[in-house]
């Protein structure tokens, strides 16, 4: 009696409070898993590695673990020629596999969008090593480089390259052998996410421009590309990223050979705390290898002018 | 009179004209030879390698043929039985469909909050989403295995399925956030108007206009558990517990590599993401486009 009274005196405040009163803790609820997970797998990961960079940690010595400074990062910008080299081969193949990647996956998302008799079967063949792992990858191209029973034995029937040793143990090429096959599974990725934009192009733009006389070339230069800026910044941009970290496809290709030819950054932390169980100084590689990342990141988005001038 | 009649048809006679033309576009006019050359032969390049690993499967062992005739599942056999590939196949498929259905359930609680809602911590949540794509799982490959040491689950798949799952959250959150802003947030009101609390609501209206940005979500989160090999590697020694790419990897650094069970344990590997692929195909442009982040 009295709890209805109350309710009917002033309609309007309880319900009014009820229905603000869950949302309020409701986003706060929906996104705690997502935090949770990310702070305890993400967050906590890093800052110990953080942590681990300015110690000696080893588990196979011991005795020498404790407080060490700055001594890692001392020894990797002065005493460390592996750091220099990997970071160098680390960026070539970034550069190089990014560039190519995009201009391919361009030229094909661009090809693809047009229509053509056979354009779906077309795409979805054209696409398919998008969804091929780094291993497999890397043993569909250890098959086709095997110099005994790969297609390069039938290349060289035809003189091109030579019998005898893999394209992938010879140091002169190794680089772009690990290049191509890379660029086997890489191309769809880029060819998607631009198709994916190019869908959002008006074509009354095109229609226009076709009025006013503009050739093709003009129409791509003037209205595709523009349009497409902020996805090619992106993609490229996540793209660098996890071509730099990825370690499945040259790892399993090439292990980083041949004498050391085609080992990333990221390959040589790896061997560095699973090899060699230096923790601690593999964590400053990991440090430095983030903080340049992080840099390189902004800068291009800065250059890149990101969302900027189309608003 | 007779001056302003004579236009009228004219701009009637105009709009069909210009009709046909606003389907086709200039694009439309390529000759068909700039399309099918440069397609064909990025195609040989696509197929090339494919046709390989077939070959290498299906012909005999030793067999330097071109075509994989006489045909032989010997490899096949060997492969699944001999060198375990039938468990490590199961292995997968656990991990896989164990980080889709996380991936997508606590991607889509996130995403609908970012979408839904204003909160004092939404900003710093959304950079640091934006900050987890710099974060390189492989680097932190020795404090997540002490994280998982610590809790009793190295050997065990859930570490696998964990790991992924962190990995793949940010960006399918971002993505399903995109999508659930593109469904208009008066559809949900009007279904509060008929008496549906926010979870029917979103059910019935907002889950089945997301289904194809959830397609590709899931499957971009199953084909990457299921090709993702530096986790398995590392958390998973038993051998009885490893995942398809630690097995090809293992025939891989063999001494001398056996190129017919490689190739066969290749096709293992690639069927379900092929499948996988052919069903999706179609909706991952859509779903990439519809969930593109603009502005």
């Amino acid at each position: 009696m009295a709890q209805a009274a109350a309710v009917a005196k002033p309609p309007a405040p309880p319900r009014r409070r009820r229905a603000s009163a869950t949302p309020r803790r409701l986003p706060y609820l929906l996104i705690a898993p997502a935090g949770l997970l990310m702070l305890g797998f993400i967050a906590y990961p890093v800052i110990s590695v953080f942590y681990y960079s300015l110690q000696n940690y080893n588990p196979t010595k011991p005795w020498r673990n404790g407080y060490a400074g700055f001594d890692n990062f001392v020894q990797i910008f002065t005493k460390d020629t592996q750091f220099w080299d990997t970071l160098t081969f680390s960026a070539k193949w970034v550069v190089v596999e990014v560039g190519l990647q995009l201009l391919f996956g361009l030229a094909l998302a661009l090809i693809v969008n047009q229509t053509f008799v056979g354009r779906a079967v077309g795409r979805a063949l054209v696409f398919s090593p998008w969804a091929v792992s780094g291993v497999l990858t890397s043993a569909i191209w250890v098959l086709l480089y095997n110099s005994q029973t790969g297609i390069t034995r039938y290349l060289a029937d035809l003189g091109i390259g030579s019998y005898g040793t893999s394209w992938l143990s010879d140091t002169s090429t190794v680089f772009p052998a690990a290049i191509v096959a890379d660029l086997w599974r890489g191309v769809p990725f880029f060819a998607i996410l631009i198709l994916a934009d190019l869908q959002s192009v008006s074509k009354d733009l095109y229609e226009a421009a076709e009025v006013d006389g503009a050739s093709r070339l003009k129409q791509f230069w003037h209205i595709t590309l523009p349009h497409l800026k902020d996805a090619i910044v992106l993609s490229t941009l996540l793209r660098a990223v996890w071509e730099f970290n990825n370690v499945d496809l040259l790892y399993t290709l090439t292990g980083g050979g041949p004498a050391g030819e085609t080992t990333t950054l990221p390959l040589y932390i790896a061997n560095t705390s699973v090899d060699a169980h230096n923790f601690g100084y593999a964590s400053a590689l990991t440090t430095v290898a983030f903080v340049i990342l992080l840099f390189c990141s902004i800068v291009y988005l800065r250059l890149s002018k990101f969302g900027g001038d189309q608003k | 009179m007779i001056t302003e009649i004579a236009p009228a048809p004219e701009r009637v006679a105009s709009e069909p004209a210009r009709r046909p033309r606003g389907k086709r576009p200039a694009w439309d006019e390529v000759p068909r030879w700039h399309i099918y050359l440069p397609l064909s032969v990025y195609l040989l390049f696509t197929l090339i390698p494919f046709y390989w690993i077939l070959l290498f499967a299906l012909r005999p062992a030793g067999s330097t043929s071109l075509v994989p005739w006489p045909m032989t599942f010997d490899h096949f056999g060997k492969v699944w039985n001999e060198r375990a590939f039938g468990t490590y196949f199961q292995n997968s498929v656990l991990v896989g469909v164990a980080t889709l259905v996380m991936t997508t359930l606590v991607a889509l609680a996130g995403g609908y909050a970012l979408a839904r809602f204003d909160f004092r911590i939404k900003k710093a949540f959304m950079l640091a989403l934006l900050c987890t794509q710099f974060v390189p799982g492989a680097l932190l490959l020795v404090p997540l295995f002490e994280i998982f040491a610590n809790l009793r689950m190295i050997n065990s798949l859930a570490s696998v399925v964990i790991a992924e799952t962190v990995f793949q959250l940010p960006l399918s959150m971002i993505l399903i956030s995109g999508f659930i802003r593109n469904v208009p947030f008066s559809l949900e009101e009007a279904a509060w108007v008929d008496g549906c609390n926010r979870f029917t609501a979103f059910r019935i209206v907002v889950l089945p206009l997301l289904r194809p940005g959830l397609i590709a979500v899931g499957s971009f989160a199953f084909v990457h558990a299921w090709n993702h090999f530096l986790f398995a590697l590392m958390f998973l020694s038993d051998q009885g517990k490893q995942t398809i790419p630690v097995g090809l990897n293992t025939l891989m650094s063999a001494d001398s590599v056996d190129l017919g069970a490689l190739a066969a344990g290749g096709i293992i590997a690639a069927v379900p993401v092929v499948i996988v692929f052919a069903f999706i195909q179609k909706w991952l442009i859509t779903g990439f486009s519809a969930g593109a982040v603009k502005g």
